[in-house]
């Protein structure tokens, strides 16, 4: 997300709207983009989603294996996110081993995940210290406008919501459902000039001085956060943001619930 | 062991219904990615492929400039979670070779002389895999480089042909594949039929890969015809669009 530069013109007309309280794509700062949550698109995965904000478009797929637990969490399973900013999906992504940006993406939507207790990994132990499952959370950006952050995490909600276990494969019985407690739910505000805009386009991230991710879940309680770009927020503008987030938080709840 | 399984029954039909000749049943979509220049989405049986094209753009890095014509440049990468086993996401050495060979049968029919120095960036994403990838990734590629509008002398339709059970068989699925004998993936210039994608391993007479061949080369032209209703369908204008205008 580095190379691409907004015209001076278009930069101006942003901020020119945004005065007048307006988006360029029709929005007020506070609305997010029509969202689309398809489950169930990949069959060779154990859990997949394909969610859309407007014209951005991610791909999340869950894949489990059996491995060895971690010496100081013996009994619980083990998660691992990953996200690939694939040159597919713009035209300033390149290939290779990820970046910054997407190690920062993988981490801030694995932290949702985990803090959550999302994933009962407690329920993920086959033999304490010798076998549990791993979840491989991959992510691929497929097209890019604006706001990974979010359009990731509900990808990957969406995609262990209807995950099955596959124990048949390993023959350690039955397959079950991946044993989930809760639904967090990511929301992302960014700053231009003085207005806070909810569900950022590329555009916007551009023009935009800082953001703020913030994960919340059912209660309105808060379960992971992340600021980021070179910007500031007051103290003021962080608790409006963190309401904000647990508001839209509920509305975007009820598409995966 | 394998004794037991039938590829092939005593009426000719295959385990999933299919004649020895027949291809999966196939869907192409041109067109569905909004940042690309052009793109593609191809389903043929279980396999699902994205095809997205970047380009004529500037070409990095700059040593690979060729200031006589524009390079093509083709990754093909499997997602993670498109096979059995978790694939480590990034390239190995399968899908380095995958890339360069689709890149080189591309290459064959793009213009490219009429942009020194540039790249036309290729990307295709296997986001479910089903045997026969490499194929549906470069049937797929060259749709969007259609819709793209890069000059082409014509589409790159392409399929594999193999042998389970001793028998010849068409666009072998995973379970085919797994006990099949021999494969042979090619692709064609459909308009003239030279062949500008080959490869093959396993065993084969010299007769069955001659009738292999044929096999192969009459579904790319069935393939091309999908290929081309894609881009029809993306770019045709109905009745309603011509009144507004």
């Amino acid at each position: 997300m580095s190379r691409s530069v907004v015209s001076e013109i278009r930069r101006n007309h942003i901020n020119e709207l945004l005065r007048k309280g307006a988006r360029m794509d029709g929005r007020g700062p506070l609305d997010i983009r029509e969202i689309s949550v398809e489950t169930g698109v990949i069959d060779t995965a154990e859990g997949s989603a394909r969610v859309r904000y407007g014209d951005t478009e991610v791909l999340a797929g869950v894949k489990m294996a059996i491995g060895t637990p971690f010496p100081d969490t013996p009994d619980k399973g083990v998660l691992t996110t990953s996200m690939e900013l694939i040159p597919m999906a713009h035209p300033d992504f390149e290939s290779g081993p990820p970046g910054g940006d997407a190690i920062e993406l993988a981490r801030v939507v694995d932290r949702g995940i985990r803090e959550s207790g999302m994933v009962d990994v407690g329920k993920l132990c086959i033999s304490p210290g010798e076998e549990v499952w791993m979840c491989f959370l991959d992510i691929y950006a497929i097209n890019y406008d604006g706001n990974l952050f979010d359009a990731a995490a509900l990808a990957l909600v969406a995609a262990l919501k209807t995950a099955t276990v596959p124990a048949s494969n390993f023959d350690k019985g039955e397959d079950f459902p991946l044993p989930i407690t809760c639904l967090p739910v990511t929301v992302t505000v960014a700053k231009i000039e003085n207005t806070l805009i909810v569900d950022p386009t590329f555009d916007e991230e551009m023009v935009s001085s800082a953001r703020l991710t913030v994960t919340s879940d059912e209660n309105g309680d808060i379960r992971a956060m992340q600021k980021g770009k070179s910007g500031s927020f007051t103290v003021d503008e962080i608790s409006e943001i963190v309401d904000l987030a647990r508001e839209k938080g509920e509305g975007i709840r009820k598409i995966i619930g | 062991m394998d004794s037991d399984i039938v590829m092939v029954d005593e009426k000719g039909k295959r385990a999933d219904g299919r004649e020895a000749d027949e291809l999966r049943p196939m869907k192409i979509e041109a067109g569905v990615l909004p940042n690309a220049d052009g793109s593609a989405y191809l389903e043929i049986g279980k396999n699902k492929v994205l095809a997205a094209v970047y380009g004529p753009r500037e070409c990095h890095p700059r040593h690979l400039q060729d200031p006589t014509k524009a390079i093509v440049q083709c990754k093909y990468n499997m997602q993670s979670y498109s096979v059995g086993d978790r694939k480590r996401p990034g390239p190995d050495r399968r899908s380095v070779e995958i890339s360069k060979i689709i890149s080189e049968a591309l290459e064959s029919v793009i213009l490219t002389e009429l942009f020194p120095r540039a790249s036309i960036d290729v990307y295709i994403e296997i986001m479910q895999a089903n045997a026969g990838t490499r194929c549906a990734g470069l049937s797929a590629a060259s749709v969007a480089l259609a819709d793209a509008g890069i000059p082409m002398r014509d589409l790159v339709p392409s399929v594999a042909v193999g042998k389970a059970d001793g028998k010849l068989l068409l666009d072998l699925n995973k379970e085919e594949d797994n006990f099949g004998e021999a494969d042979l993936p090619l692709a064609i210039i459909p308009k003239t039929d030279e062949v500008v994608l080959l490869q093959m391993d396993g065993h084969m007479t010299k007769e069955e890969f001659d009738a292999a061949m044929k096999m192969g080369v009459a579904a790319c032209h069935q393939i091309y015809e999908m290929q081309r209703d894609a881009l029809r369908r993306r770019y045709s204008v109905t009745e309603e669009e011509e009144v507004e205008e």
